[in-house]
């Protein structure tokens, strides 16, 4: 049965994986554990073995042993070489999840985050112990300016949201220095859900401006918005419809006309590298995830980094301490230093450093042209299937798209009863990982799909092929009823999402309890 | 064309022909011509991985990370734990490096069973009932804590011993200027905070009391006054614990406290220059709802099998937007796995004997700096892995000099620690010291301080 759902192999290969190995129910590490085993191995240190009463004053010290697991090196690896089997990855086939820029992560950035020069520093090391650090860091901040068309930037944000946040926290400095106290920040709304949980956590409210027909701000509804209360604007563009705000100068001059700010939220910057920059759009805040569009992996829901660069007048404002670069360049030297009006730290540290270090890698391979390659075929992919996908799916906002394309299941659900999430569903044990389902939340049965350029005409083929069979398997009703039931190959069958929430079980010991 | 993106020529052509384009800059019509960027990036063309790979071997090569030739006495939120080759190995399979957050449990049980086990050790370490799936780092952690106290209980002081690592409150001051949260700082006696000097005029009732065990100088606070003060108050005790030291110590639930954070880069992360690091967050079952980022649980599939899911997601941002209990999406999964897989390693006896020794080396280390001539100690209490010194001279200074000599000799404390004076100096020594480094450390220390 499995051997009939593979289909034959394609020529230029084919970036996908069907079934996942991990098909048994794996015990967890507490039900592995056998009393007297153990695999820890520490350093021979010859320091005195002074016993723990003498260190700890006995009101301070543990009552009951610590228990953990107690498993062998053996187990312990097999334990999570099988989970490991249980999980779809990028190494194991396409991931066109909308929103998520799940390109192929080049090895190389692994191997120089694994450099023992880069990877055992410590962070409070004194600043003549961390120089290439300090220029590592110095060199990405350049280049994401340069990519942004910004002035200056950060690398402490350690994802996406914390830049946002960063973002809207530089807005609010900025503003009060002026002596103008503003309460409002406008969002679309085809926004990540992060835009309105950040704004409120920067202390503004949020104030939603609808998208017209053709899935762009409405510039009329936003004039109709804006006032001298507003602090400023949040937009991704190319937006979460994957389509490019055209108007994006003239919404920039209706912003600042109110002395507003504009924000440019990063998630979709793969679109757009070295064709079009935030800053020439007429952005005065950045973000950037670097998970998404320079490949550092997501390792299974982080880490990730959000630096935040800016236009000139925000940069006395920028988080610190910053690296910089002292002395002349004939013998550059590298320090620290905090902005005048800076509205302080944002890590415990200086961020995800060993992500960066992978985003300034993966700068350096590609250059120039190699980035500007990175949008031209991610958005070629993405319209490649846009366009051989609409006689399968409803095409909402039915013109070219960016990097990305939103689709709907809306008819297929009308007349089959297969919703967009059975569609997902089915995906799973074609090989793929499932498209970003009823997101935007404007798309009824929205499926969006993200290919990236990293993935080849075969595999874009492979997975159209297997879209277009889902729809049109779903025109019976035995087709029907086993799309509903879908996964039926996946390491574990549909799982009762509802079930976790009302019966909750957040740690084994609830579970046995 | 990279090396990382398939297409041949004829693929473009065939694709572009398909689209009824003529050039690849025919995608971009939408994109009004005065924006487009007229000449490409202003950034060098792109190198062959080996040539970048030498390029950032030589910025390798410019730092001087802990080792032979630098001894790791520096610790302050970051330490130099053992980090086997097992947790290397398993943290770095592509699986778990290479996939993005599990919307699809059906294709992502490895990673949610690893994260459902990550919360179960946590939950285990902090004594609380409930753990998340990891924030960015201990201060992140911190801050989302003091966001839990004020949805718990309306109020906005807060009340953070100065014993809590400076940055994590120099992170909560930041976000503060979102929330409005006032932050009141609480000194410090001999290393313990000083409850008795909260009586803060411009404050009402806290809505949140956090203090560090060990704390940032390496002494056990007092906990059961600072649970009696939130008795007395209604606020939440926030405990900013140490995963490590707990192998040994009361767990800060036996303490009473409401919510635990910590910075979980001692659980298999190697020190990387600061990040990724792990926050780690627990919480009492009373609050599960109004837990930051998301939560695995476990469930069941169609057939009725074991399944893990992330769960009660109507918390969250995607969900909820505007009203989300934080803003958190992207975590530090990988870290959360990996930790999983280093306590799996350490177990249940390795655990206590990681945080014994480091006590022990700490006590060592400890009692011969203090036979330094000028070396004086800046608390009296009983310390564990961390400890506070006052030196002859200014500290930043003496930890310069010994970086020359191969040893990193702590973290210059900020002269609030220190009465105002810009001596004092932080230590930790991990289980990985040994005597020689320790005795050499001791030797070649009084030669820098003379």
């Amino acid at each position: 049965m499995v051997d009939d759902l593979i289909p034959a192999p394609a020529a230029g290969g084919r970036a996908a994986s069907a079934p996942l190995l991990g098909r048994d129910t794996e015990p967890t590490l507490f039900e592995l554990s056998e009393p007297g085993r153990s695999s820890w191995q520490l350093r021979t240190t010859g320091v005195p073995e002074i016993p723990l009463d003498e260190l700890v004053p006995e009101r301070h010290r543990r009552r009951l042993p610590l228990d953990l697991a107690e498993v062998s090196e053996r187990d312990l690896v097999g334990h999570f070489t099988r989970l490991s089997h249980r999980q779809f990855s990028v190494d194991l086939g396409a991931y066109p999840l909308g929103s998520c820029t799940m390109k192929y992560n080049p090895k190389i950035c692994d191997a120089v985050a694994a450099l023992p020069g880069l990877a055992d520093v410590h962070p409070a090391a004194p600043a003549n112990c961390v120089q290439g650090w300090l220029e590592l860091l110095v060199e990405l901040e350049a280049a994401l300016c340069e990519i942004t068309g910004m002035t200056a930037a950060t690398v402490q944000p350690a994802a996406g949201a914390a830049g946002e946040l960063t973002g809207l926290l530089l807005m609010r400095a900025w503003h009060g220095a002026r002596g103008d106290t503003r309460h409002k920040v406008v969002i679309p709304d085809s926004a990540h859900g992060t835009n309105p949980a950040s704004v409120t956590l920067a202390g503004f409210d949020v104030v939603t401006v609808p998208s017209d027909g053709r899935g762009c701000v409405d510039v009329e509804a936003l004039h109709a918005v804006l006032d001298e209360d507003v602090a400023g604007i949040m937009l991704t563009n190319p937006n979460t419809l994957g389509l490019f705000e055209e108007d994006i100068r003239a919404i920039a001059d209706a912003v600042h006309g109110v002395g507003g700010l504009l924000y440019y939220d990063g998630a979709n910057l793969n679109a757009i590298l070295g064709i079009v920059r935030p800053g020439d759009m007429g952005f005065d805040i950045v973000h950037l995830n670097l998970h998404k569009t320079f490949a550092t992996p997501h390792g299974g829901g982080g880490p990730g980094a959000g630096p935040v660069a800016v236009s000139e007048r925000l940069a006395p404002f920028l988080p610190g301490p910053r690296p910089i670069r002292v002395g002349d360049a004939s013998s550059p030297r590298y320090g620290w230093s905090t902005p005048e009006r800076s509205i302080g730290r944002l890590h415990s540290w200086h961020g995800n450093a060993l992500v960066l270090a992978r985003a300034l890698t993966y700068v350096l391979v590609h250059g120039s042209d190699g980035l500007r390659d990175v949008a031209r075929l991610a958005v070629l992919n993405a319209n490649w299937l846009r366009k051989r996908l609409s006689s399968s799916f409803d095409a909402p906002y039915d013109r070219p798209c960016m990097h990305e394309c939103v689709l709907s299941a809306s008819s297929l659900k009308r007349a089959t009863g297969v919703k967009a999430l059975d569609v997902a569903k089915r995906l799973l044990e074609e090989g793929f990982h499932a498209p970003t389902v009823y997101f935007p939340l404007i798309v009824d049965e929205a499926l969006m799909i993200e290919p990236t350029e990293t993935e080849s005409l075969q595999t874009l083929e492979a997975l159209a092929g297997a879209l277009e069979r889902i729809v049109a398997d779903a025109a019976t009703p035995e087709g029907a009823l086993a799309a509903t039931e879908a996964p039926h190959l996946t390491p574990v069958r549909r799982v009762d999402e509802a079930r976790a929430a009302r019966h909750l079980v957040p740690t084994f010991d609830a579970r046995t309890s | 064309m990279s090396g990382y993106t398939p297409h041949t020529e004829a693929d473009i052509t065939s694709m572009l022909g398909f689209l009824g384009l003529s050039s690849l800059d025919d995608l971009f019509a939408v994109v009004p011509a005065a924006l487009r960027l007229a000449g490409g990036l202003d950034l060098p063309g792109g190198l062959p991985e080996p040539d970048v790979f030498a390029r950032m071997q030589d910025l390798a090569a410019a730092n001087r990370p802990c080792g032979r030739d630098l001894v790791c006495f520096a610790g302050a939120g970051a330490y130099d734990h053992e980090v086997p080759p097992v947790t290397r190995a398993l943290a770095s399979r592509s699986e778990f490096v290479t996939s993005y957050t599990p919307y699809q449990p059906e294709v992502a049980q490895g990673v949610l069973q690893a994260v459902f086990e990550f919360q179960t050790l946590v939950t285990r370490l902090s004594g609380l009932a409930v753990s998340n799936a990891s924030l960015y780092d201990g201060a992140a952690s911190l801050v989302e804590a003091v966001n839990l106290a004020y949805g718990a209980t309306g109020r906005q002081d807060v009340w953070v011993s100065h014993g809590v690592n400076p940055t994590w409150r120099e992170v909560l001051a930041t976000f503060a200027a979102g929330t409005g949260h006032r932050i009141h700082d609480v000194p410090l006696t001999d290393g313990i905070t000083d409850w008795a000097a909260t009586a803060f005029n411009d404050a009402d009732d806290p809505g949140a009391v956090v203090v560090s065990y060990p704390n940032y100088l390496g002494c056990l606070e007092d906990l059961a006054q600072a649970r009696a003060l939130c008795d007395r108050t209604g606020a939440l005790l926030v405990v900013a614990f140490d995963p490590v030291c707990a192998g040994i110590l009361r767990s800060p639930g036996e303490w009473g406290a409401d919510v635990v954070v910590g910075e979980g880069q001692a659980l298999g992360m190697p020190l990387s220059f600061g990040g990724p690091y792990l926050g780690l967050f627990a919480c009492t079952m009373d609050h599960v709802r109004r837990l930051p980022g998301r939560l695995v649980g476990e469930t069941v599939d169609a057939e009725g099998r074991r399944a893990y899911v992330t769960t009660l997601r109507a918390r969250e941002q995607d969900i909820r937007r505007e009203k989300a209990t934080s803003n958190v999406c992207t975590n530090q999964t990988l870290m959360a796995v990996t930790a999983a897989v280093q306590l799996g390693w350490l177990g249940t006896s390795g655990m206590a004997e990681v945080a014994l020794r480091s006590a022990r080396g700490a006590r060592y280390c400890r009692d011969g700096l203090l036979t330094v001539p000028g070396v004086e100690p800046l608390t009296t209490g009983p310390v564990v892995r961390e400890f506070a010194l006052r030196l002859p001279l200014d500290s930043a200074m003496v930890v310069e000099r010994l970086a020359d000599e191969g040893f990193l000799a702590g973290v210059a404390l900020d002269p609030s620690y220190a009465q105002g004076r810009p001596d004092g100096l932080l230590v930790a020594v991990t289980e990985r010291r040994t005597r020689a480094e320790i005795d050499a450390f001791v030797s070649t220390f009084e030669k820098a301080v003379r």
